[in-house]
């Protein structure tokens, strides 16, 4: 063991709790603006109140499973080209 | 006093004294090369050329102009700092192959014709391949001979554009195309091998993942990137590159979500990230253009130095897969705040350079209400930070502690990381000198509220997927199939069915004729006077009372006359008599 004690923050349960809360109010706050101001809209439906916050959702989403529904297919082990 | 001498000349020549210098003198060299040739860059004007003349084609070495310049600025700009993250190494091979490839990636940007493109085009591929060979494992053996490979059928294909372009117009002059014919076709294919376009990608994650620590550095940022600028100089406005660049930005996502292996992770996110410049060079406008440059300026920055961060770790653990690292945060805490200044840039957080840059490709999308394309490259904006962005850092620096604790980099690494952060801060937060160099002039502000607050809102929101969605993204110890199936797996399937059938048809043909036929034709030969003398003697021999054993020692005797080719005279004639006979009586 070292004398010193390293520095383990984000080892701890409560500490990732904490960030959890943070990601969350961050992404709450984020949104808040969009009450308030008017974004210009160049499309028609890129205006409306959040589109950035739901397109980055649901893109990211539909990445994930997307991805998660080719690896299937795609997915082998290391060595599979070795024999 | 203005010195018109091409900048390439300085780092293929200059590569050329390595080998005679030792220790330290070595390093500081070639950090200093690439610094000298950034200063001759600097002080070239604008519209200087020097051409020579060669089997009667005007060939132009140097053509200076604002593209040029650009790329020529941060070709450089990166050599420097690759070759100080480099600093420690003394292998005069890695340091003369990495001459070689940035003097003629600065070649390419600097030739004025397509004869010159070409010859600098192939020294790049070859010496870059040095990058993976010194490595010197199987597997980066293997990796090399296949980028090898690849990159001469990409060369041919751009040579026989070339030749067919030359015979056309019968001027080398590089420009514009214009015309849509095979010539320019072939070109196109020719130079989207390198930039790594679809289907013909898979060499980059295939070799740069196994090239060296310092290798890796350098070639991430250069063949790919001299592709871009080919395509800006030669194919703007070209429609088929927007639908190519944002499949790029989409397949570049999918597959690194799905790698294991850091540097995989990162190879995939270079064809994404070019996929939006490649877009932007479909898109053609003077705002999209600006906006591919400028996003390959700060993209090599920000690229280097995320391979420049991973590259550190596998220099002190020996590991780059996910499923075996975690838990660096503890003690390389140096590395990782470097890398996730990478990872924001690459994700264009605001405030990092590819905030400044990224934008303007998709502004020039909205400019020219092209809604599918913009569509698309939020979506590849919002997948970034999932890919590079989070999982990068997240899965590298902290996850699970699997108990390294391997301590922080040397000093030199550190510092050319720490420049390149420095970089992607500074043009994050005051791009105007970055704009100034851009071949077109900008009217841009990308710091308005509402750009920031949306940009900021499509992040974050995408990091809180990523953290609500981690078990679906649980790392496994796999790899996954490429388009470069079909040229390992295929080349062997290809030879298994030809051995299956070629040799398969062999055998058979030595069981019918070989063995078969040449045997039967041999029995028949050889045994065919016995039975006729047989034939017509055993008739005779019955009427004339000869039976049983008598018999049988007749035969005998026969048998033994023909074998041994002793018969009686009789014999012979009698049998010559019969075999006449018969002829006559056939024919």
């Amino acid at each position: 063991m070292k004398k010193n004690k390293e520095f383990d923050f984000f080892d701890k349960p409560e500490n990732i709790k904490k960030l959890w809360i943070m990601l969350y109010v961050v992404c709450g706050l984020l949104v808040v603006p969009d009450f308030f101001t008017h974004r210009h809209s160049y499309f028609g439906f890129d205006g409306f109140f959040g589109f950035y916050a739901l397109l980055g959702f649901i893109s990211c989403a539909v990445l994930i499973l997307f991805s998660k529904l080719v690896g299937l297919v795609l997915k082998v082990k290391e060595g599979y080209y070795d024999n | 006093m203005i010195i018109d001498f091409p900048p390439p000349a300085i780092l293929i020549i200059g590569a050329l004294i390595v080998p005679f210098l030792k220790g330290k003198i070595k390093n500081w060299y070639v950090v200093l090369l690439p610094a000298v040739a950034f200063l001759l860059i600097c002080q070239l004007e604008l519209g200087s050329s020097w051409k020579v003349h060669f089997f009667g084609f005007n060939l132009t070495f140097l053509r200076v102009d604002k593209l040029s310049k650009v790329f020529g600025y941060i070709f450089t700009i990166n050599a420097v700092a690759a070759f100080v993250y480099a600093f420690h190494l003394k292998d005069d091979t890695q340091h003369m192959a990495a001459l070689f490839y940035i003097g003629s990636s600065l070649g390419v940007v600097f030739a004025g014709d397509v004869v010159s493109l070409y010859f600098f085009w192939e020294i790049m591929a070859v010496a870059s391949a040095f990058l993976i060979f010194a490595r010197k494992t199987e597997k980066a053996q293997a990796a090399g001979m296949r980028y090898i490979l690849v990159h001469i059928f990409g060369g041919l294909c751009l040579l026989a554009g070339i030749i067919i372009y030359i015979t056309q117009t019968g001027s080398v002059a590089f420009n514009p195309m214009t015309d849509r014919n095979w010539a320019t076709y072939l070109i196109l294919l020719g130079i989207l091998v390198n930039a790594a376009a679809p289907l013909v990608s898979a060499w980059l994650p295939d070799a740069y993942p196994e090239s060296t620590v310092t290798g890796g550095v350098i070639l991430s940022a250069y063949t790919t990137k001299t592709a871009v600028y080919t395509l800006v100089r030669g194919f703007p406005g070209w429609e088929i590159l927007i639908v190519i660049g944002c499949i790029m930005a989409i397949y570049g996502i999918i597959y690194a979500l799905l790698e294991n292996d850091v540097r995989r992770i990162l190879a995939y996110s270079i064809i994404n990230q070019v996929g939006f410049m490649v877009c932007g060079v479909g898109i053609g406008t003077m705002m999209s253009i600006n906006g591919s440059v400028a996003h390959a300026f700060c993209h090599i920055i920000y690229k280097s130095l995320l391979w420049m961060s991973a590259g550190s770790v596998l220099y002190m653990t020996g590991k780059s897969k996910c499923t075996d690292l975690g838990g660096l945060y503890k003690t390389m805490p140096l590395t990782l705040i470097f890398g996730c200044i990478g990872a924001l840039s690459i994700s264009s957080f605001p405030a990092t350079s590819g905030f400044t840059s990224k934008s303007l490709i998709i502004d020039g999308a909205i400019h020219q209400h092209l809604v599918w394309v913009w569509l698309v490259l939020e979506v590849a904006s919002a997948g970034v930070f999932l890919h590079a962005g989070i999982k990068f850092p997240y899965f590298v620096f902290f996850a699970k502690d699997k108990g390294l604790r391997p301590g922080e980099t040397n000093k030199s690494m550190l510092i050319a990381m720490g420049f390149m952060s420095f970089m992607c801060i500074f043009l994050g937060l005051y791009p105007q000198p970055l704009y100034n160099v851009l071949p077109y002039e900008v009217h841009y502000q990308a710091y308005t509220f509402n750009h920031v607050v949306a940009q900021l809102q499509l992040l974050m929101l995408s990091a809180l997927v990523f953290f609500l969605f981690l078990p679906l993204l649980k790392r496994t110890e796999t790899i996954s199939i490429d388009t470069d199936w079909f040229y390992r797996l295929g080349g062997r399937l290809f030879y298994n069915i030809m051995d299956k059938g070629l040799n398969g048809l062999n055998r058979v043909s030595d069981q019918i004729f070989v063995r078969g036929l040449a045997v039967y034709i041999g029995r028949v030969s050889r045994d065919g006077p016995e039975w006729i003398a047989l034939i017509s003697l055993v008739p005779a021999w019955f009427i004339a009372g000869i039976r049983g054993e008598k018999l049988t020692r007749s035969k005998a005797k026969i048998h033994l006359a023909l074998r041994t080719g002793t018969t009686p005279v009789g014999i012979s004639a009698a049998v010559a008599t019969t075999f006449l006979l018969i002829v006559f009586l056939l024919n």
